[in-house]
């Protein structure tokens, strides 16, 4: 039986601590004999690497991965840039040096000395900074001068290329130097101060795929600076290509027609959910972000009343106008308010308590069933289905068809939309819901607002069958081998919530407008091909009090307050391969201003020669 | 009341060693944080405000006898338990770990007091269980409970270095006060064979990380070149040393963490192989000194606590300047007294307190 050892004076612990403390005595000879080699054996050698700090890390960038479109089309990449520092260690003396170097380069004297003052405090081994991207010709003439610059070192970095200025700007986006918030966020792991990440659109969605691993060497340098021996590389691994869905001849297109206007215009395959064309005007040119644009040029681009630096079709909200009459339309169909052959009177007025709501058309429009009231826009039909169909119905169609929801499309700050109830308004205002504001939300003119890419994914809801898909505008990733390692396949989201029966009489309607001659949208007709679409006339001053309308006319004429344009389309009508949102902010009318665009745009589309034979010809 | 004995029997060596550890880091800290440009930095200041917070702790550690400790062993335990669990919840940190629990004007790393609960609470154990024969396997469940649980919390952080620590630490108590000899064979025999399992089950950026740590020159841009550049500044300081504020790897801050981890880099640059000789033999005097107060203590708990101490400060000073000279992986793990850093310092300080504590109250055994 083994004794507990809780007796005092244990020979057995004194044993244990005397063995312990020869193990203590082992284990420090091993560290003085490893002193001993370090500073006596090795110490020449480990002396003179430290005196002139001989082993240094370069870093080596890797090439950020290049954007094509869907078709293969180089849209970004890569071009050497030649940056000049000065390590200030190697320029004795210093001011020699940089006095010499405005002969090669175009910045004073004053401003590169501040640059280094700048500085200050930094080893004096790593490289400053002077001038990024000084040209081919300044290169070749510092080099032969190598010797006349001591401690002048030019580096060749891959610089962000932007080939098509201004096209897909806000699709794309842009890069820009990482921030030192960003750097402490944590979200940006193996960033370092002076690294470009995406800042803006794609290039910032996708950062991780496009950015690539950065390698380096451990080299030996000689006194001027010069590397005689290379002891170490990690290769530097490139960043993945990516294809985008866009086409880009169509993205051209779209801003082609969007030149001089404020609006946007998106392009959509109704049976994928693939982005075409997402095009947003006016639009702003990328390369300028990376080569570091002045106050000016930013102060310019943010006080800019046409507010270029937003994404028009996913950022700004619009009210919907009567682009929302297709889902007062759903709703009172499937909620048997209405049939197909439903009628009203339309007498272009219609009087709901004491106030008289006009509809656009002041001769009215007879008999209207729901088909004609679609085709022709009449807002007497949509206001009479309102009453019986009520706000917080209407709402739940809306949100049901995607709209006052993100889409979840892949790009930054996208805007939710606004589709309000009776409880949204007492909540926000205190003031319960009227009657009266019903008929305005039936035509989309009161609270309600949509972003550009919810009205797309109604109208390719409408276009496809009933299905919402999620917007993609990534086609496929390749690594810079070509080796596949992501297709991007369609989401579906959710289901409009229509029955067949209801999707046809719609689709009936919308075929209408741009068929028919009493059809709103007859400008966008063609005989090629076979296009169904609705407008809309966005009214920024309130047309449902009746006291004043001559005064609501005046104030439509005037620029700033013009109504915006919408329209909304697919083609062709049957089997549809594209559907096309446009608005056009202050177009005064969809019919005659978006409706055009969207046609030649379609037009574009179906005469393309990789393009399907469009039906109805 | 006061017992003259008390007085008669301190240890004033042991406190003079702290005294002159305590100085040499404030002095190679200065030069640490001083280098290249041309005042001292905060961190110096800061240090000096530690050091003399240290130094109450020190005294503290030995007014009351450490029989206490023994009584109030879980209550510690659990207190410091409940830190790393607050830092993993409300923690701060820097490059992604979460290592700091912050008070008011001041933030502790309360994996520095869990080392010493852990040898406390270890220390109350084995001082009622041990037995010639040693421990057997189902004795030692408790404590590799009372080991895991601080293990898993640091590791979280995720503290590497301190998670080491702590295991090297309980594992040196463990073996000190022996395990029965089937027990420790099938530990052994287990752990061999569970090695290349949990190997297998690693993933491939996990055993990458791992072989990294083990061979440094894997990464030769990151721990590869501090290793390089460490061993540049330790070997350039030949026999006789740079003199103070003389060192360059360190004015140019080709030093990775000069004034934390790499301290040591720094010290034996200026003072070369005599000044690292001697301050290597003062932590060995310190740590003999350590095992001597276990020795002349003749009651279990009071010679355990001992020996735990003394285990971490051995171990602390092993690695760290192991890893400077490229004998050992790098993990971080601070150099006793030298290394900036308050929770680290006065958890130091304190051990010596308690050290203290023990030597002069080892007459009062009944």
């Amino acid at each position: 039986m083994s004794k507990y050892l809780q007796s005092a004076d244990s020979d057995w612990y004194k044993k244990r601590l005397t063995g312990t403390a020869f193990l203590v005595f082992a284990v420090f000879l091993v560290l003085i004999v490893r002193l001993f080699y370090l500073q006596v054996i090795e110490g020449n050698e480990l002396r003179r690497l430290s005196e002139n700090n001989c082993i240094r890390l370069q870093s080596i960038d890797s090439p950020r991965g290049l954007i094509f479109d869907r078709n293969g089309e180089l849209l970004v990449d890569n071009r050497p840039s030649f940056d000049l520092s000065i390590i200030l260690k190697d320029a004795k003396p210093v001011e020699h040096t940089i006095e010499k170097l405005p002969q090669y380069i175009d910045v004073p004297v004053t401003e590169l000395m501040s640059k280094i003052s700048r500085n200050k405090g930094i080893s004096s081994y790593t490289p400053i900074l002077l001038k990024q991207d000084i040209g081919r010709d300044a290169l070749a003439a510092i080099e032969v001068h190598k010797y006349d610059l001591p401690g002048i070192v030019v580096s060749v970095k891959p610089r962000r290329h932007y080939i098509y200025k201004q096209s897909a700007a806000h699709l794309i986006g842009y890069l820009g130097e990482i921030s030192s918030d960003e750097l402490k966020s944590g979200k940006y792991s193996g960033y370092r101060a002076g690294d470009y990440i995406g800042k803006f659109g794609v290039e910032k969605t996708y950062e991780s795929l496009l950015r690539g691993k950065r390698g380096g060497r451990q080299v030996e340098v000689n006194a001027t600076g010069q590397v005689v021996r290379v002891l170490r590389t990690v290769e530097a691994f490139p960043g993945h290509n990516i294809y985008l869905s866009i086409d880009y001849l169509l993205q051209k297109k779209a801003e082609e027609l969007l030149e001089g206007l404020a609006g946007a215009i998106i392009a959509m395959e109704p049976s994928t959910g693939q982005i075409l064309a997402l095009a947003s005007s006016p639009a702003f040119d990328q390369n300028a972000f990376v080569n570091g644009m002045s106050h000016e040029q930013w102060d310019s681009l943010i006080s800019n009343p046409f507010r270029p630096m937003e994404n028009k079709a996913i950022n700004a909200e619009y009210p919907p106008a009567s682009v929302y009459k297709i889902v007062t339309a759903i709703a009172a169909l499937e909620e048997g308010i209405i049939d197909a052959n439903t009628s009203f009177h339309c007498p272009g007025y219609y009087k709901c308590g004491n106030r008289i709501f006009r509809c656009w058309e002041k001769r009215g429009h007879d008999k209207v069933n729901v088909v004609k009231a679609l085709a022709e826009s009449c807002d007497v039909f949509f206001y009479q289905v309102s009453q019986k169909l009520g706000v917080d119905r209407l709402a739940w169609y809306a949100r049901a068809c995607g709209l006052g929801s993100a889409t979840g499309i892949k790009l930054d700050h996208e805007a939710k939309g606004l589709i309000p109830t009776a409880a949204w308004k007492k909540s926000r205002t205190g003031v319960g819901w009227q009657l009266g504001e019903t008929l305005s939300v039936a035509i989309g003119q009161s609270y309600n607002l949509v972003t550009p890419l919810q009205t797309m994914t109604l109208i390719s809801g409408i276009a496809n069958g009933g299905i919402r898909y999620k917007p993609l505008i990534l086609r496929k990733v390749e690594t810079a081998e070509g080796e596949v390692i992501n297709e991007n396949n369609s989401e579906v989201t959710g289901k409009l919530p229509v029955s067949q029966r209801t999707l046809e009489i719609v689709r009936k309607g919308l075929w209408e407008a741009v068929n028919k001659k009493r059809g709103t949208a007859w400008i966008a007709h063609v005989d090629d091909v076979d296009i169904s679409g609705k407008t809309g006339t966005a009214q920024l001053v309130s047309r449902t009090g009746s006291d004043d309308n001559a005064a609501i006319d005046k104030a439509n004429k005037l620029d700033h307050l013009k109504p915006h344009a919408w329209f909304a389309a697919y083609a062709p009508s049957k089997e549809p391969q594209i559907a096309v949102v446009v608005i056009v902010e202050h177009g005064e009318h969809g019919s005659s201003t978006a409706a055009p665009i969207a046609r030649e745009l379609i037009m574009t589309y179906c005469s393309a020669p990789n393009q399907p034979e469009p039906e109805g010809r | 009341m006061f017992d003259r004995r008390l007085v008669q029997n301190f240890d004033w060596s042991l406190l003079s060693l702290a005294l002159i550890l305590g100085f040499l880091g404030l002095v190679t800290l200065y030069s640490a944080v001083t280098a290249g440009t041309q005042a001292p930095q905060m961190e110096y200041y800061k240090q000096l405000v530690w050091y003399f917070v240290g130094l109450i702790f020190l005294v503290i550690s030995f007014l009351f006898n450490y029989k206490t400790f023994d009584r109030w062993g879980y209550i510690i335990y659990i207190l410091c338990i409940s830190l790393l669990v607050g830092v993993l919840i409300l923690g701060e940190g820097s490059k992604g770990a979460m290592r700091w629990l912050r008070f008011g004007f001041f933030s502790i790393q309360p994996s520095e007091p869990v080392k010493i609960a852990v040898i406390i609470i270890l220390a109350r154990y084995y001082s009622k269980h041990t037995n010639t024969a040693g421990l057997t396997l189902r004795e030692l469940i408790n404590p590799f409970l009372l080991t895991i649980i601080p293990f898993i919390l640091i590791v979280k952080q995720p503290d590497l270095g301190t998670a080491i620590m702590i295991v090297l630490i309980a594992g040196s108590m463990t073996v000190f006060v022996k395990i029965e000899r089937r027990s420790f064979l099938y530990l052994i025999v287990s752990s061999i064979i569970s090695v290349p399992l949990v190997w297998f089950f690693l993933r491939e950026y996990q055993k990458a990380r791992i072989l990294t740590f083990l061979n440094p020159d894997r990464d030769p841009l990151g721990t590869g070149y501090h290793i390089i550049q460490s061993k540049i500044a330790i070997g350039s300081g030949m026999i006789s040393g740079k003199g103070f504020l003389k060192g360059t790897q360190n004015a140019l801050s080709f030093l990775p963490e000069q004034h934390t981890d790499f301290i040591f880099s720094v010290f034996a640059e200026e003072w070369g192989l005599i000044g690292s000789v001697i301050i290597l033999i003062i932590f060995l005097i310190l740590i003999i000194k350590g095992l001597n107060v276990a020795y002349r203590c003749r009651e279990p708990f009071g010679t355990i606590l001992s020996v735990g101490i003394t285990a971490m400060i051995f171990w602390q000073v092993i690695i760290n300047i192991g890893m400077v000279m490229g004998l050992i992986p790098v993990v971080g793990v601070t150099l006793p007294f030298i290394s900036y850093g308050g929770s680290s310092l006065i958890s130091v300080m304190i051990c010596i307190g308690i050290l203290i504590n023990i030597s002069m109250r080892r007459f009062m055994v009944e």
